[in-house]
């Protein structure tokens, strides 16, 4: 039984950027060993968990994506023991100064990651945010001992740890996208003691913060008949109130738009509205923004589902999450693949698109 | 190694019409190769040894396109105006001189603008060929062209238009005819189309399924006054990509490639890029993905018409790749 | 009523019943994303002639229409069925959305346009704040898109919900050489693309993609050129002639391309260097057969030849568009005789290609 709370405090207290996700990736497959039939890596790293569907021949797969790779920094010079980074993955440069970081080198260094003071810039450039050239992390230790323990390439991970907090709450960095990897190894527990009619493919995912290179190759490589992307999305919250946003707490969104097939959306709003499991519409008109992007488009083409869990300041160390919302996520992927039947295909996608 | 740097940059070959450097490669690649083809997109895919005991089908990139610039008018008074073709700089065009494939020549200028401190933009050049209208004017909507400026040699250095990246194909091209065994299937790529997004290599890749993928190309520098922060320098040896601004390679191979280097004693610096990618991006993302790599030879003053390179850089480059394609690949 | 063809030159024309087609097709809403409507009509429209036809997982209609030769070229033709449009995003009650839009459109074409919303196409307003309550400082700026909103009246409010789509209530009609309509791009290259599907040439194995969402990028054309797997392609499609004169009366160096002088033919865009063999091939054919084409301007832009180049081993394309004013805004306009010499020279084309096009190597 998995206590989701201290699996993901464990998930966020290791690295795993992207490009680098194998710290993380061995804590998620020694979670998944024990829930699927076959443990594999992707040529690039990928990991995939196969649940096999029951009866014996071939049968119909369903790929539920879930990426585990986490932004930070990596180094890019080093000068006089002061540390130069550039960005992996999208980082925001306003949250930057003033945060602990771990120096990922030849032993886990922490650093501050701080900003060249503004009495050392142009006068006209006061008070604005830095640019990636003008932070650097300072590990406080000689420059002979930083350049033996540090060297271009090494990365930095954000040093903040999980925090819990009220209602139910979790706060901490790479909540993007290690929630979903618990909603994911939630629903493979959940789906033990069922007889599947599909195959299912559970697959956490690289790079996508990069280039979605995981969700392309594994796509591929797997061929499914059904792709499903479960990311995180904008919950409601300090000055983010719109139409993208959604409450904290509310249980998951399903995706509508042109990245994600009408029929899935359907399948899966009614699975939902079955279960009496609270969720929210989420028009995603151009972009879902997620692995589901590249797993559309690849080879002949698949149809997609978009899953996503509310999130509250996305890409900062501080991201929050109510956990209800990633077990309701668990649950709702569970259920539509326990409805799956050999003749699911034809039955789902009949009516449209024809 | 600098006069077949000098013979290929003498080429002209813009993305989408690399027909004249595809001829000359294919000349000097013939005769210690197994096979030498054609593709749908122009790539030239030559391959050299079988797959053994313990071997990989190891796929070798360098893009032969060069940046061109197309005639998208010719104005009533002769004039020509242009498009670019790849990322062509305005500040590197004012009095630039450039060749068309037809053989005409001409000179870069631009509308006179009110404001002379500002920089023009693509559209407000122009090239004079010498007429005086579209009925007497040599060249027409459509005709493309290459900066026209010869291979200067310095000594240690060199400077041409088209460094980026005849030198990487001359280093294929040279390990190519040095590798003597190999337990590994060789495919050595010399790929169209990368100046405009990777276009060659992207389908290349996909009808070679390569094992393992590295890509030659050139990369940036921080060694020239005032330059943005960069490690990497001219003249310090070939460097190992670790990233760049479209990908990152895969930390086995750069760690393969790090350790072959310190064995071998061959003079090698690490790289980040922050502003461009190559065809090993493409190779990468290929099918079920494939481990990628790169070898860049360090260059200043990229997409100009007169870049430089260390000669140096470019025969470790060579001995680097030699050495990496020769044995066994064990990647941890 | 059966179209004519010349029977001198054995060629096709666009008569009363192709004019019909396309009315119905521009008049039709599929909004990228949800193409249902257009693909309805193709779907309708081909089945008498096509061989094989599948609808993909993205919506792609893709038809093969077999050869009678024993190792036939394999052709590829693609048109984009959808269009440029808008998704509600949110009801904000008494029957105003507020919405988002689908493909690059310029947000001053849109305040003060009828709209159509929904399957049911209910009509609705894209309004404007009344320009006597404008002060001063806004009437510098465009109207934000942020701030406009779509009503389709209270009684309506509720029937229609975010997620739906929408697009110009623009009604086709013809006057003179001219064709007025919405989505012009890309339901021009649509009736093209079943003009030749219902009098397919038995040279090649032909293979017609009326794909989705080009204008979202390229998505639909980059998995059906990965199903059809051809020799090589055509993209049919649309691009703006900007042939006005300039106020500053300087020439016009920047037209892209024209109306009246047939189709264009693209040698470079942003997504795609046209295949020279296939460039010389139609010029070569346009010649022979005397139908008047030009070059559109290389520079940006593209087709969904910038994904169908790029599939599987790479596949040589090449792009021809029907010239046509005011791109991505409620009305579009064309000239009837340039989609007539496109129609006659991809016809022409497809009657006379033969495998010996991909011999030479490419250039």
């Amino acid at each position: 039984m998995i206590e989701l709370s201290a699996f993901l405090k464990e998930l966020l207290s290791l690295p795993g950027l992207s490009g680098y996700e194998d710290p993380v990736r061995d804590v998620i497959a020694d979670k998944w060993r024990p829930l699927v039939d076959e443990l594999s890596l992707s040529k690039l790293g990928s990991l995939h968990g196969l649940r096999r569907a029951a009866a014996p021949g071939s049968h119909p797969s369903i790929l539920l994506a879930a990426h585990m790779d986490a932004i930070g920094l990596m180094v890019t010079g080093i000068a006089d023991g002061w540390i130069k980074v550039t960005q992996v993955g999208g980082l925001d440069m306003r949250i930057l100064p003033g945060q602990m970081v771990t120096v990922l080198g030849q032993r886990d260094l922490p650093g501050i990651l701080q900003m060249i003071p503004d009495r050392l810039k142009d006068k006209s450039k006061a008070g604005n945010p830095p640019k990636i050239t003008d932070l650097f992390v300072d590990v406080g230790l000689a420059a002979r001992e930083v350049t033996r323990s540090v060297k271009i390439g090494d990365l930095v991970s954000f040093a903040q740890l999980p925090l819990e907090m009220t209602g139910g709450t979790l706060a901490g960095h790479s909540l993007d996208n290690r929630a979903s990897v618990a909603a994911l190894t939630l629903c493979l527990e959940e789906l033990r003691p069922f007889n599947l009619a599909w195959d299912v493919w559970a697959v956490a995912t690289i790079q996508e913060e990069e280039t979605l290179l995981g969700a392309r190759t594994s796509s591929f490589d797997l061929h499914p008949d059904i792709a499903v992307a479960v990311d995180v999305t904008f919950a409601k919250g300090p000055g983010s109130n719109d139409h993208h946003t959604f409450p904290l707490g509310k249980g998951p969104t399903i995706g509508v738009g042109s990245n994600m097939h009408p029929a899935l959306t359907t399948r899966f709003k009614k699975t939902a509205d079955e279960m009496d499991l609270p969720y929210a519409m989420e028009t995603m008109p151009k972009y879902s923004g997620t692995d589901a992007m590249a797993m559309q488009v690849t080879a002949e083409g698949i149809p997609c589902a978009v899953i996503s869990i509310p999130l509250r300041y996305m890409h900062t160390p501080v991201e929050m999450v109510a956990l209800k919302d990633i077990q309701r996520t668990a649950r709702l992927l569970a259920r539509f693949i326990t409805q799956l039947e050999p003749d699911s295909m034809e039955i789902i996608f009949a009516e449209s698109r024809v | 190694m600098k006069e077949l740097i000098q013979q290929l940059c003498a080429i002209s070959s813009p993305s989408g019409y690399e027909n004249n450097i595809r001829e000359a490669i294919k000349k000097e690649v013939t005769p210690f190769a197994d096979s030498a083809e054609v593709d749908a997109l122009g790539n030239l895919i030559v391959r050299k040894g079988k797959k053994g005991k313990d071997g990989m089908r190891i796929l070798l990139s360098a893009h032969m396109d060069e940046l061109g610039i197309i005639v998208t008018h010719v104005e009533k008074t002769g004039f020509v105006r242009f498009g670019s073709i790849g990322f062509v700089y305005p500040h590197y065009l004012p009095a630039s001189r450039v060749l068309f494939l037809n053989g005409v020549r001409g000179v870069i200028n631009h509308d006179t603008l009110e404001d002379r401190t500002k920089m023009p933009t693509i559209d407000q050049f122009f090239i004079d060929v010498g007429a005086s209208s579209p009925a007497n004017c040599p060249v027409k909507i459509g005709d493309l062209a290459v900066f026209d400026r010869p291979f200067l040699d310095m000594g240690d250095r060199i400077a041409s238009k088209a460094l980026d990246n005849r030198v990487s194909c001359a280093v294929l091209i040279q390990a190519l005819q040095q590798v003597k065994q190999s337990p590994n299937e060789l495919v050595f790529l010399f790929s169209v189309q990368e100046e405009v997004g990777v276009r060659g290599a992207i389908t290349a890749a996909y009808s070679i399924d390569p094992d393992l993928g590295i890509a030659v190309d050139v990369t940036g520098v921080g060694d020239t006054p005032s330059a943005k922060q960069m490690e990497v320098s001219l003249g310090k040896g070939t460097a190992i990509k670790i990233r760049d601004s479209g990908m990152l390679c895969d930390p086995r191979i750069v760690r393969w490639m790090r350790e072959t280097a310190e064995k071998a004693k061959i003079p090698h610096q690490m790289e980040i890029l922050r502003g461009g990618t190559t065809d090993a991006y493409a190779i990468q993302s290929n099918r079920s993905g494939v481990p990628t790599g790169a070898i860049s030879i360090p260059c200043r003053y990229i997409h100009s018409p007169s870049e430089v390179a260390d000669i140096h850089d470019l025969e470790n480059s060579v001995q680097l790749l030699v050495e990496l394609i020769s044995g066994p690949v064990k990647l941890k | 009523m059966s179209p004519k063809i010349n029977p001198n030159s054995g060629m096709l024309t666009i008569g009363p019943a192709q004019i019909a087609l396309l009315e119905r097709l521009s008049n039709a809403v599929a909004v990228s994303g949800n193409e249902d409507e257009v693909r309805a009509i193709v779907l309708e429209s081909v089945k008498p002639q096509a061989d094989d036809i599948r609808v993909d997982a993205m919506g792609n209609v893709l038809v093969t229409c077999h050869s009678k030769a024993a190792h036939p070229l394999r052709v590829m033709l693609d048109a984009h069925m959808d269009e440029v449009g808008f998704m509600l995003v949110e009801d904000e009650g008494e029957g105003i959305y507020a919405f988002e839009v689908l493909g690059g459109v310029d947000e001053r074409q849109l305040p003060g346009k009828a709209i159509w919303v929904g399957k049911d196409h209910l009509p609705g307003v894209i309004g404007a704040k009344p320009v006597h309550l404008a002060e001063g400082s806004e009437m510098h700026s465009a109207i934000p898109l942020k701030s406009l909103r779509i009503d389709i009246g209270p009684a309506n409010g509720g029937k229609v919900s975010p997620g739906d789509y929408g697009t110009f209530a623009t009604k086709f009609q013809k006057s003179g050489p001219s064709l007025f309509g919405k989505a012009l791009d890309d339901r021009l290259g649509v009736a093209t693309l079943i003009e030749l599907v219902k009098h397919h040439p038995d040279n090649i194995e032909l293979l017609v993609a009326f794909t989705v969402q080009e204008e979202l990028g390229l998505r639909g054309a980059k998995v059906a050129a990965v199903a059809l797997h051809p020799d090589l392609a055509f993209a049919i499609d649309s691009t703006p002639a900007f042939d006005f004169p300039r106020p500053d009366e300087k020439e016009n160096t920047q037209y892209n391309c024209r109306l009246d002088g047939g189709p264009a033919i693209y040698i470079a865009d942003a997504g795609t260097l046209s295949d020279p063999r296939l460039i010389r091939f139609l010029t070569q054919t346009a010649e022979k057969y005397a139908i008047p084409y030009h070059f559109r301007q290389p520079g940006g832009g593209g087709t969904n030849a910038g994904v169908i180049h790029k599939a599987l081993g790479g596949i040589p394309s090449v792009s021809i568009s029907v010239p046509g004013r005011y791109a991505h805004t409620a009305v579009l306009m064309a000239r009837l005789a340039d989609w007539q010499n496109t129609l006659r020279l991809v016809y022409t084309a497809l009657q006379d290609i033969t495998p010996e096009v991909l011999i030479p190597d490419r250039n």
